[in-house]
Order: C-alpha cells, then structure tokens, then sequence
C-alpha cells in the first residue's frame, strides 16, 4: 500500500474548551437545587422518663426553607427516627443504667425472661473444663442394665442388701454390660463421655427408651464419685451436658405427641395437653421416683423437671423446693454443692421467676458450709494427697453459678442480706470469692473498701488472698467505686498483691489491677505497677508462662492511654514489651500496639519519643518478616507500618523528613508496600518543597528536590513488583518534571522504557494469573500523554522516547494473536498531533516543552509526520492481515479507532486522508460488526463539526460515509 | 373377659412340697363372654369392632384393685379369640386392663407419727455394747396414706459417732393367704428408695419422700381368704455396715 501522507489538523484548544463549555445560568436563590443542603429538622422525640440517653442530638437548624423530601416526611427523617429508637432502647442493655425510673415498664416483662445480660451457662462451660484437669488416671464404672432400685426385685427382704447387690452384680457380668474403665486420661474420660452422649441419642431414636433412661441413670452416678476430686468439676460440666441432652429428648417427644394436629404454642397449658402425652409424662415421673439411688433420682428429675409443664400449672413450682430438701441427703458437701448448681441452672432456665428456691438453695448451702471442714472431707483429702486452698476452689464454680443466679436482677436489700449472711460465717474465703464475682459490680464497687477489710480478715490458710482481690479487681474494672477511696483500694490492694510469690499467681491478679489502676490513674501509677510487674516477672524468666496475661496487661493499657507521648514517656512501659521474647508473641504485641497507633493518632507528629519508639516497634514487625511469613501477614504488616509512616511529618524540616525515610529505607528493606509508600512520600515531599517554594526553587531547594529524585531512582529498582516499578518511575518522573529536574526525569523515563521488555505476559492478580496485557496497554497511554510535555534530550535525536517507547513496543513479545501493539500505534497517534501544534494542550510551568524547544520547526513537524505514516503503515498492514483471518469482527473495531483518531487529529482536507478515513468508516462497517448507536452518533458529531467554522470540508466526508442497515 | 385373684403360697412358710400341691385355687372375680363378631367374612385392611362389657361381678364377690404382688396377684385381662375355619388356625390375643377403685369418700386426716432411734430403743441386737452412739429423730406426716400422693415426713440425724452410709426407705408388702393348714405370712420387699447418702450434715432435716409405684400397690386389702398389707422401714446404714431399721405399718386408701 503506498504511504499515506500524514497531516495533523491544527488544534485552537483554547477556542475548543469555550466551545465546549456550557452556557453558564444563573441560578436564583432559594430555586430548587440537588446539591443545596438537605435540612434535617431536629425531631428527637424527648420522653420526660428517657434519662441518661448517650446519644448526640442531631440538630442542625437553618433558614433555608424546607426543602421537599423533608416536608413530605412530616418534619420527621428517618434517620433521626432510628436514632430516637435506639437511645431509648440503650439504657435496657446496658447494665449501668440506673434501673430506677427507667425500666420501671419493662420490669414485668424482664422478671419472666432471663435477659441478654444473664452470663450464660454455656460460656461457663469451657472456662471450667480448662481449667479444672487432671493428670491422674479416671475411672468409669457403669452397671449397664442392672435394673437396682428400678424394678421392684422379687428377692426377698430377708436376703441381706449386700449379698444381694453381689448377685445382681454377677447377673450383671453375664450379660457382660458392666463395663469398668480404668486409667483413662482426661481426654479419654471426655470422649467415652462423648460416646455414651451419643448413645443415649442412638438409643432413643431407635425407641429405646429404657436403655436410654439406664445411661443417663448410670452417668449421673458417675456424679457421686469423688475420686481424682480435682477433676470433679469438669466431670460434672461433661456429665450434665447427657442430662441435658436427655431432658430435651424426653421433652421433645412429649412436645411432639400432643402437637399432633398443629403444634403447640410456646406458651401453652396444661389444657392444650391430650391424655397420652399427660400419661407418658407420669410414666416419666413414676419411672424416675422409683430410682433407687438418691442422686441419680434427683438430677434425671431435675432434667426433666421442664416436662412438668405437661401435667399441672404448679408442678414446676412444688417440685423445686421439693428437689431442693431432697439435696440435704447428700453427705459429700462437693457433690451437693454441684447438684444445687444443677438444679439452679435448670430452675432459672425453666422458671426464672421462682427465685425462692434459689435463695433457699443457697441459704442451705451456707447450713452445710460447716461439713467442708469436717471429718470426712479431711480424711478424703488426705488420700488423695489435695490441698485445702485447692480443694476449695473446687466449689467456687457451683458457688458462683449459685450466687449469679441469685443477684441476677435481684433487688439491693436481698445483696446486702446474702453478705450479711456470710459474713456471719466468718468470712469465709470462699464465698466472699463467689460474692464479689456474682454480685453487680457496682454493688461491689460501692462497698470496695468494706470488701477490703473482710478480705484482710479472712483466713489465711483457706483460700489464696490474691484470688479474693482477683475477683474484686475484676468487678473494680467495670465499676467505679467512690472517687475518694480510690487511692486507698489501690494502695491496699497492691500491698497484698506484690507480696504473692508465686510469678503464675502474681501475675494473673496484677493483669486484672491493671485496669483499674488504668481506668482512674495517671501514666504514674500505671508506670509504678509495670515497674513492680517486671520486677516480679524477670527472675528465672517466668514471664515465658504468662505472654497471655502479659499481653492483656498492654491490651488495658492501650484501652485507656491513647496519647502515645504520655504512653512512651512511661519509662517501663519499652522495658515491659522487652519481656516478650517469643517471636510470635512480641509481634503480636506490636501489631495490638500499632492497631491502636493508626487508630487513635490524629495528628502528625514529630515526636522523638514516638518516632523512635515506633520506629523499634515498626522494626521489630519488619524483622520478623522470613521467607515463611505468609502474604497476607506480610501485607497487614505492611499497612501497619505504612500507617505508621503517614503519620510522620517533621513540618518544613523537610530534610529530616528525608533523612527519617532514608532510615525507613533501611529499616523496611523487606516489605515492598512500604517501599512504596516512602517512594510516595518522597515524591509528596519534593512537590511539597515546590508548593511552599512557589514553583521557583532556589539553589538550596533544587538540591533537595534533586536529592530526592535520586532517592527515589535508587530505591525503585528495588521492588520486584515490576508494574509498580513502572508506574513509579513515571510518577517520579513526573514529579522531577514539575520540580524542573530535567535530566533526573529523563533518567526515570528512560528507565521505565528500559524495562518494558521485561514485563511479564501474565502477572498474578489476587492469586489468579491473568494476562498483563490491559495493564501494559494502560500504561502506555499514560506514558504516552506524558510524554508530550517532556522536552527532547538535546544531545539525542529529535523525539528520541517515543521512538524509544516504540521501538520498545514493537520489539516486545506480545501475546499471539493480539492488537495490544497496534492499538498502541493507534493511542501515540494523537500524541504526535498534539506535539505538532504551536500551543501544546497542557504543559509544565517553567519547562520548557518541545514546542518552545523547536518553536514549530518544519524539520520537526515533517519528522512527526514521518513517525505517523510509518505507524499507519503499521497499522493499515496489520488491518489486511486480520482480513485474512477470520478477525473481521477485531478488524472493524481497529478500524474504527483509527477513523475516530483521524477525524479527531488529522486534516482531512487533505484528501488522501480523508480518503482513508472514508475507507476505514466502510472497512468498519463491512461486516456489521459495528454498534449501529454508536456509528449514528459519531456521523451526528462529524455533521456537527462540520458546521464549525474553518471544518466545512467535512461536510464532503459526512456525505461519502454511509450507514448501513443491520441486515 | 376375666378377673382373677391368684394366691401362691411361699415355699418358706409351708414346704416345698406342700407349696407346689397344695397352691390354693385361684379365685374368680369376674368372667363373662360375648360374641362381638358374627360368622361370617371380615373384609381385607383394617376392621374396628366396638364392644363393650358390664363389669358384674360373680356372685357376691367384689371386684378388687389391680395388684402385682409375689404372692397374691389380681389382674384383669380380655382375650380375643377369632375362630376359623377348619384349615387356618384359631388366632387369639390376651390384654390386661387395669382396675381402680372408686375412690373413697371418707377423707382422711393426717397424723404424723413421730419417732426417735437410739440404741437404747432397738430390739433384737446382739451386743447392745458394740453399738456406737446415735442419736435420730423424725417423723413422718401420716400412716395413713393416700395412694396417689407420696409418702412425706423427715429424718434429722442429730449426731452419730460414726459416719452414715445411706438412709432408705424401703416399701414393704405383707401378703397373708388363707389355706387349709391356717394361713402364710410373707413380706417381701417393693422398692428401696435412697434419701441420703454419705455422711450427712448433722441437724438438718432430711425430706422423706416416696411415690407408691403403680401396680406393685393397691389400697389395703383384707378379705376372708387373703390379705395385703403395706409397711415402710426406715433403714439407717452406718458406715460400719450396722444397719438399723424402723418399721412403719402403712394403711393405704384412694381417696
């Protein structure tokens, strides 16, 4: 094909921005507006009752007149609607609203159910399986299918009990259903557990009942063994989870037996109850009441206990105090303890409104309390080699639970007598324990000083002190005792505290204080009580066992102290993260650290005991980045540090900023984000130099704007990233551009041409690998439009990095079967127009472009016009070769952004082109591949052109360009 | 439809021998039979028959609560017999139903009983000497008890020198048949019922309460030929496997 001329079409800009602009219409005042302030009147609804509501009035008053979405609203959003709700709707939730006035209306209702606020059991559940285990060896002893005390015996009573449980017992061996397990470990003793659950659930989906009724039996005689008493607890959290289990099934199937015809509502009565279920229900009850071991009897009886509602209005109401007597006949104080808090949970889940026997339950506990010193107890205890401190914290779950129960909304006279009782008792360690967890905080609080001095008195030798001013640490941190006694509750407590021993103890009390001391003290005291913790933590490096409590330490301390001056001007608080030298614990610290940096730091800062305390900790993140570290880690490492870096600004001592990202650099070298963003920190800096210098940059500035493109230059190639690579250089460059830096711009962009080849077909986005081809094309363009304003390198030829950059593209292995190249010819098309105008479109202050470098130097325009024929060669040839291929549908689109470029770049008064541009317009459209829209459009936009002054040669072209019809 | 007493005498009380011959006749209460169905075909799937029996006694005989009992057994049962032709054989089906009696009008009024166990107030020990201290109180609400409510009262062991194993309550029978030679006495027990367990706490009441079990109880009973009668022991066993019981005879009644 014989070369096509190139002329570029002359471009007014300016004469085209005005025609381009729309007429501008003064707006009237008070005229309706979309972007006028939408008023939001102040329509809180303020209830006289409602005090204490958190939340801010949203009232913005203005004179401006209604505006219509408000009006049609009734004056009343939404919005502010939802926010009258939810503030008095927050005073029931939590649980330091002043209940007086408030809740006065919801109280009935609060009585029936057991609310959000109740701590359940569930979550009680793990926390004593933790903490409660064993090493020694347990035992399970099950009588499968010995029917004792169930079916009446026949014996005769003459036969002595013994001789004839013997009997029973070889009966039994027969069937071979007596299993005993021995020596199993705690784990073990949790799964067989596990599988007699399971059994029991197998049992009575395939309808057998009996056997169903005998593992639950037999379990909850597991209850009564005392053995490995450590473990107790746990044995009973395990073995309640079956009863509970059972007691559901039992329920369900009565539920299910009188929901025949429609279910039952929830809340129904006994007169929605057909006979048979009432009659399986007593069957139940008989069944059960003939359970010859007492223990057993009572626990499956206070599991199904929930099923009296089937059979009478106040079953559930006679059975509690009945089940709560029939606990005195158990001898082992432990166990009794755990079957009251038993029948507690059941009770409060099934009626919560019958507190009478929860009081009572309690009332008999204290009764019993003596028994836990007695004979028996110690005689137990001395066999299985347990302390007594120990032994008696066996009991502070069922106590707590008992007393939780209780205090649960219970009214301040019941809680000042529950104290009063106990302190009758002497004091006593334990339930002073189990009152200061149950009890309302606040209740606590208020009477701190008083719970000071009972805990002073109690006995030494019974229950650990430090676990007494534990419990009343943790109800101090949620709430705040009088404001005087303060210091005092403070100085006394920690007297006791420092003076524990044992590290493991220490520390676990000292973590609760520190919230306290937090929550009402200065960095002072804070700083003395991490002085005393390192003190006690450091010999034999026993703050290797307590990184979980240590960390929560940093934890309170982050809650409450957010101004990180005040927080590293505490001369122990570096010392104290010193003690975390476990890898991953001391970069989790960190992490918390820096969470709460970039959340709470507002202002920049330039703090030196900030900077060089993050910059250790920063560092510290940074360091344990290893090939192993996986990349989301490293990426929220990154961001934190990023974070970090933002919020450093040394004001106009812009060359420390510098210096402190030098030292970045340096620190950071492993995390690329991080690279990056002080890349774009330095580039921030030079334009920020340019703004405070007003674009003219003296001798000493210049030097820094240059000191500060070579650090970028320097750090670029660094990264692996190659696209960030690229899209750096040419910011970097652009930067050094505007800050007149012309051979430092070059460098950047010669760089950036230099490693186009390198780029990569594919590159991994979000873990998928997808062609790089879009981002290339991208980038191009942008480099392209760049370009325009970068003036040629005087010892090159003319245009020496577009031909550069097109060289590059032509030479780059591109995918098969793409256009990326031509379109890329087709995109630095308009380029090469824009640099032939007198005036370019846009420039750099105080750089001088090639225009003013070549002031429209024929040479130079006849070199451009050389480059555009050479690209539409390139470009036309490509066109035939899609002909050939089956890409017609690729060649109509090439061919039509080429049209679009010469209608919108090239003269067409020349006729070649205008000749060419006629053929790409057919070409385009030859096999209808084109959107018919857009081609209507596009005519519609020549015909418009084509009536602007010095463009009516157009109007010969509009008349060669024709619209085919989809067929 | 039929009604039986069976009475069965103890192979203790009489000889071996003598129980297996001489067992006494079962006694009829009540029999009677009626055609529900006439010959004929009964169509195929699911037939439903109604019937119904007057329950008229034989004679002068009275119909007497159900009771399972070792000796003494009264039970109801219907049986469905289904005749058929020569070549199929004859299908029958047995089904006990269950008598209560017409409650009584008469209410009773509970006396409680009290009483007092020391060693000093049990019979038949061997060496009075050997026994350890004790000192037990209680009571119980009433003797006189209704079948279909429990059995109530309350231990409170006031001291003891040595530990308590386990209190019970054990629900005795006493089954008397009359028979040619005079009459058998046997009593055997029902149910044991734990209401404590290790060494309680000294001085606090510990509930009695026990459920009559169905079936195995009935009203008290006295007729010409036998009787049935209920007693409750409370049975105290000390870790030293003494065992120490105090015997309460019941009186039962529906009310």
């Amino acid at each position: 094909m014989a070369a096509v001329q190139w002329r570029s079409r002359g471009r007014n800009y300016e004469a085209e921005l005005q025609r381009c602009r729309p007429e501008v219409a003064l707006v009237e005042f008070g005229d309706y507006h979309p972007l006028k302030p939408i008023m939001v009147t102040d329509t809180k609804t303020r209830h006289g009752a409602r005090k204490g509501s958190t939340s801010s009035s949203s009232s913005s008053s203005s004179s401006v007149p209604p505006d219509p979405l408000s009006s049609m609203l009734d004056g009343t959003d939404p919005l502010s609607m939802f926010a009258a709700a939810s503030a008095s709707e927050t005073p029931a939730i939590s649980r330091s609203a002043s209940a007086g006035d408030l809740g006065r209306k919801r109280k009935e209702k609060e009585e029936e159910a057991v609310g959000a606020d109740f701590e359940p059991w569930s979550s009680k559940r793990g926390e004593i399986l933790a903490r409660f285990t064993t090493t020694e060896k347990l035992s399970i002893n099950l009588f499968m299918g010995s029917d004792r005390g169930k079916a009446p015996s026949p014996g005769s009573s003459a036969v002595s009990e013994k001789v004839r449980t013997r009997l029973e017992e070889l009966d039994d061996l027969e069937e071979g259903s007596q299993r005993e397990l021995l020596n199993l470990s705690q784990q073990d003793y949790a799964n067989r557990i596990e599988e007699l659950n399971q059994s029991l659930k197998e049992a009575w989906a395939s309808d057998q009942k009996v056997k169903a009724l005998k593992i639950v039996i037999q379990c909850s005689k597991l209850l009564s063994d005392t053995s490995v008493i450590q473990f107790y607890p746990s044995k009973f959290v395990l073995i309640t989870d079956i009863l509970d289990t059972f007691g559901q099934l039992v329920y369900d199937r009565i539920w299910s037996m009188c929901s025949d015809p429609r279910p039952l509502p929830d809340s129904f009565t006994v007169d929605d109850v057909n006979d048979t279920a009432k009659e399986t229900c007593l069957n139940w009850f008989f069944k059960i009441a003939s359970i010859r071991e007492l223990l057993p009897r009572l626990y499956v009886e206070a599991a199904i206990l929930k099923c009296n509602r089937f059979l009478n209005k106040s079953g559930i109401q006679e059975t509690l105090p009945r089940l709560t007597a029939m606990i005195k006949g158990i001898g082992d104080p432990l166990v009794a303890a755990y079957t009251r808090a038993y029948l507690c949970r059941v009770g409060v889940e099934v009626a919560p409104h019958l507190k009478d026997s929860l009081n009572q339950n309690f009332f008999d506990l204290l009764g019993t309390f003596r028994q836990i010193g007695g004979e028996s107890v110690r005689k137990q205890l001395a066999l299985q080699r347990v302390e007594a401190p120990e032994y008696l914290t066996l009991y502070s779950p069922a106590i707590s639970w008992i007393l939780q129960c209780i205090a649960y909304r219970a009214p301040e006279p019941l809680l000042t007598e529950m104290m009063e009782r106990c302190k009758k008792l002497g004091n006593n360690a334990l339930l002073l324990n189990s009152v200061m967890r149950a009890f309302r905080p606040e209740f606590v609080a208020d009477r701190a000083t008083d719970f000071i001095g009972m805990i002073k008195d109690c006995d030494e030798a019974g229950f650990p002190k430090h676990l007494l001013f534990g419990s009343l640490g943790r109800s101090l941190a949620c709430a705040d005792p009088p404001e005087s006694e303060r210091l005092t509750i403070l100085n006394e407590a920690w007297k006791v505290i420092t003076k524990v021993r044992s590290p493991r103890d220490y520390v676990n009390c000292a973590e609760i204080w520190v919230e306290f001391t937090c929550r009402h003290f200065t960095k002072r005291e804070v700083n003395t009580i991490l002085a005393d913790i390192i003190k006690h933590m450091t010999p034999d490096r026993a703050f290797e066992d307590a990184y979980s409590q240590l960390q929560s330490v940093i934890r309170k301390i982050l809650t409450y102290f957010h101004d990180f001056s005040v927080l590293f001007s505490m001369e122990r608080f570096l010392p104290f993260l010193d003690m975390f030298q476990k890898d991953s614990v001391r970069v989790e610290v960190c992490r918390s650290i820096m969470e709460i940096f970039i959340k709470h730091q507002l202002d920049l800062t330039r703090d030196p005991v900030i900077l060089n305390a993050m910059l250790h900790i920063c560092k510290t993140m940074h360091d344990s980045v290893n090939a192993l570290t996986l990349e989301d880690e490293r990426r929220s490492l990154a961001l934190l540090i990023i974070g970090f870096i933002r919020m450093v600004s040394f004001g106009r001592d812009f060359e420390q900023q510098l210096s402190f990202c030098v030292e970045a650099r340096a620190t950071f070298c492993n995390l690329e984000p991080v690279l990056v963003q002080l890349i774009h920190t330095v580039n921030q800096l030079a334009m920020e130099t340019r703004r405070v210098m007003r674009g003219s940059h003296s001798r000493k500035t210049a030097a820094f704007v240059r000191a500060c493109a070579a650090y970028s230059f320097i750090t670029i190639p660094s990264l692996s990233s190659i696209f960030s690579r690229l899209s750096l250089y040419l910011l970097s460059g652009q930067v050094a551009l505007a800050n007149q830096c012309l051979s430092q711009a070059d460098a950047f962009l010669k760089a950036a041409v230099s490693i186009l080849p390198e780029v990569p077909r594919s590159i991994s986005v979000e873990g998928k690998l997808r062609s790089s081809e879009s981002f290339l094309l991208d980038f191009t363009n942008n480099f392209l439009a760049m370009l325009l304003v970068v003036p040629d390198h005087p010892e090159h030829g003319v245009l020496y990095l577009v031909r550069g950059l097109l060289n590059m593209v032509q030479d780059y292995t591109w995918e098969d079967n793409s256009d990326a190249k031509v379109r890329v010819y087709v995109s630095a098309l308009p380029l090469l127009a824009a640099m032939g105008q007198e005036t370019y479109v846009y420039s750099v202050p105080k750089v001088d472009s090639n225009e003013t470098l070549y002031g429209g130097d024929p040479k130079f325009l006849s070199e451009i016009n050389k480059l555009c024929e050479t690209l539409i060669g390139q470009i036309l040839d490509h066109l035939k070769v899609l002909g050939r291929d089956e890409g017609t549908r690729r060649q109509g689109a090439l061919a039509f952004s080429l049209f679009g470029v010469l209608l919108a770049h090239g003269d067409l008064r020349n006729n070649k082109l205008s000749q060419l541009a006629v053929n790409l317009w057919n070409l385009s459209h030859k096999h209808g591949h084109c959107e018919p829209r857009v081609s209507v459009r596009t005519l519609e936009f020549v015909k418009h052109q084509a009536q602007q002054p010095d463009m009516s040669h157009l109007s010969d072209t509009v008349q060669r360009l024709t619209l085919q019809s989809r067929t | 439809m039929e009604g039986v007493v069976n009475l069965q005498l103890s192979s203790k009380s009489v000889g071996v021998f003598e129980a297996f011959y001489n067992s006494v006749k079962p006694i009829q209460l009540i029999s009677s039979n009626i055609e529900v169905a006439k010959a004929g075909k009964i169509p195929g799937g699911k037939t439903e028959i109604p019937f119904e029996f007057p329950l008229h006694t034989k004679g002068n005989k009275v119909l007497y609560e159900t009771y399972h009992g070792v000796f003494v057994n009264i039970q109801y049962s219907l049986r469905c017999d289904m005749r058929r032709s020569l070549l199929a054989k004859d299908l029958s089906r047995n089904c006990e139903f269950i008598v209560h009696c017409q409650p009584q009008k008469a209410k009773v009024a509970p006396t409680p009983v009290n009483f007092t166990i020391t060693p000093d107030t049990l019979e038949n020990t061997r060496e009075r000497s050997l026994l350890p201290k004790f000192l037990i109180r209680g009571h119980l609400d009433a003797t006189h008890c209704v079948i279909s409510q429990p059995l109530t009262g309350e231990v409170v062991l006031e001291n003891s020198d040595v530990p308590i194993k386990s209190i019970e309550l054990q629900l005795v029978r006493v089954e008397t048949c009359g028979c040619a030679e005079g009459y058998a006495r046997d009593a055997t027990e029902i149910q044991n019922i734990q209401i404590a367990e290790g060494d309680v706490c000294h001085g606090l009441s510990i509930p009695i309460y026990m459920v009559f079990p169905r079936l195995f109880t009935c009203p008290t009973l006295e007729t010409t030929n036998f009787k049935v009668e209920f007693e409750v022991n409370v049975v105290i066993v000390l870790h030293d496997d003494h065992l120490i019981t105090e015997n309460f005879p019941l009186k039962l009644c529906r009310v």
